[in-house]
């Protein structure tokens, strides 16, 4: 069994910022990622590729620290006691054992249901720009860009950088709020040269607001989406091979839920709850990055180092952060207004839509249950590999309810892994 | 090394993709993309692409139900996906 004296789940900006900070303190750290390199979702690839100087910044200190140990393509299983994780390799498992955890496990895309969203070829937002930086093929490729969010943007630029051929952006807010959303970026001068670039990166894609895709279409795969713009009457088809389309991000909670961390609503989503410090409710559990609540790179790198600098005991080096840390709060809180979704997105779905996809639990079935528990015990809603990752984001925003509860292990686990 | 090739069999075919490409990618250079049909039978591909929606699953060295999306391309490799019964 190996020791840490803090263990950090996660290798994205939050995690790698907190390991920096306590290894500096002289702790020996450890950091779990799923990923086989380091640099979470917005590092994807390997902090040492990336364009934000930050990320190669940190990456090298990191590496020159003898103190950390990085397991990459390991996931976390389950606790099989108190300051114990059993974690899975894809050859082996491994039980480890720590003093202090700080969970930085990111977010995920919120993806919702609507007619023909099960096509291959129809991927999340960040979803493509993941595949694509992975090597997926896009040249040439005729793509729409689709959903809610900054996101969108950073999306389109790296898929048109893999050649792809950028049909559309489709984002679902409003004129008012994105010019509202625009305005508030005053408070952030560095979103505002980010932004900037975007929008020269994407000069003469067409970017079109007030608008959300209504279904996709093909025979056997995707070939072509109908777009509802703003209350038009009729809706306009666009021709493409891939929709990237993505409703904003999620707080991946579940490591938090089944360590018994207490969570809670923020801005309209289910955060781990915790203190100044980014201690949670359970004794030597912390948490840092969009766990914690949607805000980017810049509020989870803060959050990271303070939760870094609390684990290892230096409260007062952390409060000096905590300034900082509220202005990307603030951010967060704007970006979350701006772009809340539209109820029209709720009635996209018809009963023949699928959306518990491991499953192939269709809207019909779904719609007349008043609680998840019910749906998923009448239909298997949820009870599929994904154990309602993907079709609980959905839920939430279909019918009111979501997953209300975690179930061990919390991926899905090769019997050899527990038995042993 | 970005030129380097790496060589990998998927359904029975030997392939070639630059190193540092997953699994999931190097089934779409080489195919539909199709990685898994659902219970209900019908052809699936990569959602997320990044570990959690569980599309992407497929078999890698005889071990079924691996990420394709998480996993990086390596010599010998032996991939099978649901492509070619769903085609």
């Amino acid at each position: 069994m190996k020791h840490f004296d803090i263990l950090i789940v996660g290798a994205g900006p939050a995690g790698l910022a907190a390991a920096h900070a306590a290894a500096a303190k002289g702790a020996h750290v450890g950091i779990i990622d799923d990923n086989p390199l380091a640099g979470g979702q917005i590092w994807r690839g390997g902090p040492e590729q990336q364009t934000d100087p930050r990320a190669p910044e940190l990456w090298q200190a990191l590496r020159r620290a003898d103190n950390i140990e990085f397991l990459q393509q390991t996931r976390v299983m389950y606790a099989p006691q108190p300051q114990h994780l059993l974690v899975q390799t894809p050859d082996a498992a491994h039980t480890l054992h720590y003093k202090k955890l700080i969970l930085a496990t990111g977010a995920r895309e919120r993806l919702l249901p609507f007619p023909g969203w099960t096509l291959p070829g129809v991927t999340g937002a960040g979803g493509l720009q993941a595949l694509s930086k992975g090597g997926y093929p896009l040249q040439g490729k005729r793509v729409v860009v689709a959903g809610t969010g900054p996101l969108l943007l950073a999306a389109a630029a790296t898929l048109k950088s893999k050649g792809a051929h950028i049909v559309a952006i489709i984002e679902q807010a409003n004129t008012l709020a994105l010019a509202g959303f625009a305005f508030g970026l005053l408070a952030t001068p560095s979103k505002i040269t980010q932004a900037l670039q975007l929008a020269s990166q994407l000069r003469g894609v067409p970017y079109l607001r007030d608008s959300y895709v209504h279904s996709a279409h093909g025979d056997g795969t995707l070939q072509s989406i109908q777009v509802q713009r703003g209350v038009a009457r009729d809706q306009e088809t666009l021709q493409c091979d891939y929709l990237a389309c993505g409703y904003g991000l999620l707080p991946n909670v579940e490591l938090a839920q089944a360590l018994g961390c207490a969570t809670t609503q923020r801005d309209s989503q289910t955060t781990v709850a915790i203190d100044e410090w980014q201690r949670t409710s359970v004794e030597d559990i912390y948490c840092a990055g969009e766990g914690t609540g949607i805000g980017g790179v810049d509020l989870a790198l803060a959050e990271g180092r303070i939760a870094g600098l609390a684990a290892s005991g230096d409260k007062q080096q952390a409060k000096e952060l905590f300034s900082h840390r509220a202005g990307w709060q603030k951010f967060a809180a704007r970006l979350a207004r701006a772009f809340a979704l539209r109820p029209a997105l709720r009635t996209l779905a018809g009963d023949d839509t699928i959306v518990c996809r491991c499953e192939d639990v269709c809207h019909g079935e779904l719609r007349t249950h008043t609680a998840w528990r019910s749906a998923k015990l009448q239909t298997r809603c949820g009870m599929g590999p994904c154990q309602g990752r993907i079709c609980g984001g959905a839920t939430e925003v279909l019918y009111g309810w979501r997953p209300d509860a975690v179930r061990m292990p919390i991926s899905p686990t090769r019997i050899s892994s527990i038995i042993n | 090394m970005p030129d380097q090739l790496i060589n990998l069999c998927i359904d029975a075919r030997n392939v070639s993709v630059p190193a540092g490409v997953t699994v999931a990618a190097a089934i779409a250079m080489n195919g539909s993309g199709i990685t898994r049909l659902s219970v209900g039978g019908h052809a699936r591909a990569p959602l997320c692409g990044m570990g959690v929606c569980q599309e992407c699953r497929v078999t890698i060295n005889g071990r079924s139900h691996q990420l394709s999306c998480q996993t990086l391309c390596a010599d010998g490799m032996n991939v099978v996906t649901a492509g070619e019964v769903a085609a």
